[in-house]
């Protein structure tokens, strides 16, 4: 299959320039390869089949997403994709499913679901669309954004820290918490395969400035580097003092965390 | 009118404080009056706490079918001292009162009251069996196929979840209780996507959450079933009392326009088959079904032919237009969003229009199917110009309180809410003396039969102190007013 095969006719209508759209071809090369390689094998059986693949969307300049993809999708209320992921994994198991979050949706709307999805290792991945503000919104603060942003609706500064979003999910039970870079095309890919073959709840939050609203790519750029591949992945300790170093000298990429341990479905089933 | 005269009906009420075991012990003398051939209806009176304050369970049986229970008891069993005193104006003159007994000896009373009203133990073997409104509703999904039920316990709903959860299989019904009401019906609406059959449930404040997802079935056109078991609100309200308060907020519930059914059981006979019937008309129609129950409902139980239920031939009907992931050459797209037939996002104006009247269409297809349901039931005496109308569990109170009425009268059962059945009811109401009874202060009932109808119903007999009917004060009332 071709990767212009997943994509359909509609107009892209994120912001030129949009780091959205990096990812929009990420996933449409992770998905590509995936669906044509023998390599990937969840069941270690078959490669990932395209009819079975269902990505999940919110509400948010990353929502969008489902129109830009020629393959099974959900896009659901504004934070409420993943329950509804979790549900659909529970009622066809065979189903890969990912989904397409922002920080907004899932962080400030629909955390319960976030948090409990984690806890519950729900056998689905989330991609996060962070840019640390709401965009389709035309720009507020949000769950992520930095204590002191200035937007139309905190003109003085935001009161609030932010949450560090990869610290609040391995507190909560993901079986894979990572972080990529929405420029880094081959990185970001790499991760959503990894993120999509494991077997758990994935985490992936992808570093996605607005170049709108709160344009963070000159900040990230010299900050963002990739841990080494010897990182251990499976020390919840060292994952959490890793995610904690996101200081203002730099932001570390890469798979923090990732351990196997039953998931929610194979328990409903056992 | 004195209801000691009901020379055929008799009242046990058990009394004690919540973990004292009343409701065990008066299911327990239910089923055994049940077993041996008696009609039965057993309310259930508690607070909303685990331990103390008072638990009071009644019931009434006869040789003859039981609608309701009755105040005035024939046996009063305490299980603690204070239940003698609350209750002592409720027992009738030479009442037995049973104190200090433990289950067994309880019983043995029983059986001698029995001989000496004249009653043989064994003289019928019954087919009844005793069932609440949310056990029976259950049972109908179950019949109709239900493949997940998800649920976040909260009274009166609670015993849905509780009765599906142990029916569980590996490989048949699943039941799942999310971290809330909004992650119930989230999760329910990804589960019909891919394909399940799928209720949730929740008393009314739990479905006031689910307002936007129930609102995105509509869009998206998933099915799902809704019981919502109505409490005495606003808010969290009386918890563990009933109310028929939320019949408006059942039928306008979800922003925006899309058709819905919602249906009203009056008993759990009707529990059972519309809880079959709503599994069935969602997957049919794709639109979302709701099932209104109430406190009443929900957890009193009667005595029911449960066989004759569960051999009912409750089809599973399938739906070859719908469309699920996981299908070789096919994408199936489903979005909040205004979409067209592919589930691509739209916003032109001739776009919304035309999708708004493709979700209509289907209101068509209801019309005509509601011609071949029970939209709504007559009881009493069809020709009697003296109507009273109403829905939900008000029936009981209203079936037994027929049997004290100094006249006959045309009793109409409204069962579908939404569509309303203008028509049906029309040709039941109009130009007569009509009565609509209802557990609400606002008379919802009278003003949505006005609004569809035309008919102006200024009689009303409204309760909202959430407590059920009681049949002879109604009857009172009602034999004043048709007088």
């Amino acid at each position: 299959m071709q990767q212009s095969d997943l994509a359909t006719k509609e107009k892209i209508t994120w912001c030129p320039g949009c780091p959205n759209s990096q990812i929009l071809v990420s996933f449409r090369q992770a998905v590509t390869e995936m669906i044509s390689e023998d390599s990937f094998d969840k069941t270690q059986d078959k490669k990932l089949k395209i009819e079975n693949l269902v990505a999940f969307a919110g509400i948010g300049c990353h929502g969008k997403i489902s129109d830009y993809l020629n393959i099974n999708s959900f896009t659901s209320l504004h934070g409420r994709l993943i329950p509804a992921m979790t549900g659909a994994k529970c009622a066809n198991p065979a189903l890969t499913v990912v989904g397409f979050s922002g920080d907004g949706d899932s962080h400030n709307e629909g955390v319960e679901h976030l948090v409990h999805a984690a806890k519950r290792n729900s056998d689905v991945s989330l991609f996060i669309h962070d840019n640390r503000v709401f965009a389709l919104t035309t720009g507020q603060f949000d769950a992520l954004s930095p204590k002191g942003f200035k937007g139309k609706s905190t003109p003085f500064g935001s009161l609030e820290e932010p949450f560090n979003p990869l610290l609040l999910m391995l507190a909560s039970g993901a079986t894979f918490v990572a972080r990529t870079y929405a420029g880094d095309i081959a990185g970001t890919k790499r991760i959503m395969q990894a993120a999509i073959a494991h077997k758990g709840f994935s985490y992936v939050d992808i570093i996605q400035p607005c170049i709108t609203f709160f344009d963070t790519r000159d900040y990230f750029k010299d900050r963002v580097y990739w841990i080494g591949e010897d990182f251990a992945k499976d020390n919840l300790k060292a994952a959490m003092e890793k995610v904690y170093e996101n200081t203002e000298e730099k932001v570390p990429l890469g798979i923090f965390y990732k351990v196997d341990k039953p998931t929610f479905e194979e328990e409903l089933y056992k | 009118m004195n209801e000691d005269q009901n020379k055929d009906i008799f009242t046990i009420g058990i009394g004690g404080a919540a973990g004292d075991g009343v409701k065990k012990i008066g299911i327990n003398i239910g089923k055994f009056l049940c077993e041996i051939g008696f009609e039965i209806y057993l309310s259930i009176d508690y607070p909303s706490l685990i331990r103390g304050g008072h638990n009071f369970v009644r019931l009434s049986f006869s040789r003859n079918k039981i609608w309701n229970d009755y105040e005035r008891l024939d046996i009063l069993v305490c299980l603690n001292e204070e239940t003698k005193e609350i209750h002592k104006d409720e027992i009738k003159e030479g009442a037995w009162v049973l104190e200090g007994l433990k289950t067994e000896e309880i019983l043995e009373k029983i059986k001698e009251f029995l001989s000496v009203k004249g009653f043989n133990e064994n003289e019928q073997n019954s087919k009844l069996s005793l069932i609440d409104g949310n056990t029976a509703f259950a049972k109908g999904l179950e019949a109709a196929g239900l493949d997940f039920y998800i649920g976040y316990p909260m009274t009166p709903s609670t015993s849905i979840l509780h009765y599906l959860a142990s029916k569980q299989t590996k490989d048949g019904l699943k039941v799942i209780q999310p971290e809330n009401e909004i992650a119930v019906i989230n999760m329910a609406l990804g589960i019909s996507y891919a394909g399940k059959r799928v209720a949730v449930g929740s008393a009314t404040g739990g479905f006031a959450l689910m307002q936007e997802a129930f609102s995105f079935a509509g869009q998206a056109e998933l099915p799902l079933v809704v019981a919502v078991s109505q409490r005495q609100a606003p808010a969290t309200g009386v918890p563990t009392r009933s109310s028929q308060s939320d019949l408006r907020f059942a039928i306008h519930s979800g922003h925006g326009e899309f058709p819905r059914i919602v249906m009203a059981p009056g008993d759990p006979e009707e529990a059972f088959e519309i809880g079959a019937g709503a599994l069935n008309l969602t997957w049919n129609f794709k639109v979302p079904v709701i099932v209104l129950l109430d406190k009443i409902l929900s957890e009193h139980l009667m005595a029911v032919n449960i066989e004759k239920l569960k051999d009912g031939n409750i089809e599973r009907l399938e739906n070859g237009n719908l469309k699920f992931p996981g299908t070789p050459e096919q994408v199936v797209k489903v979005t909040s969003y205004e979409h067209d037939e592919n589930g691509i996002t739209v916003d032109k104006a001739e776009d919304v229009k035309r999708m708004v009247e493709k979700r209509f269409i289907k209101a068509t297809h209801i019309a005509e199917e509601m011609k071949n349901r029970e939209t709504i039931k007559v009881y009493g005496n069809t020709d009697s110009s003296d109507t009273l109308v109403f829905f939900g569990s008000t029936k009981s109170p209203i079936l037994e309180a027929a049997k004290h009425f100094n006249k006959s009268i045309k009793l109409v059962q409204i069962v579908w809410l939404e569509p309303f059945d203008a028509e049906k009811v029309e040709r039941e109401l109009e130009g007569k003396r009509v009565i609509c009874v209802e557990g609400n202060y606002g008379g919802q009932l009278a003003s949505l039969i006005s609004e569809k109808t035309g008919i102006k119903i200024r009689d009303k007999i409204l309760k909202y102190d959430s407590m059920p009917f009681d049949p002879i004060e109604l009857a009172r009332e009602i034999n004043q007013k048709f007088s």
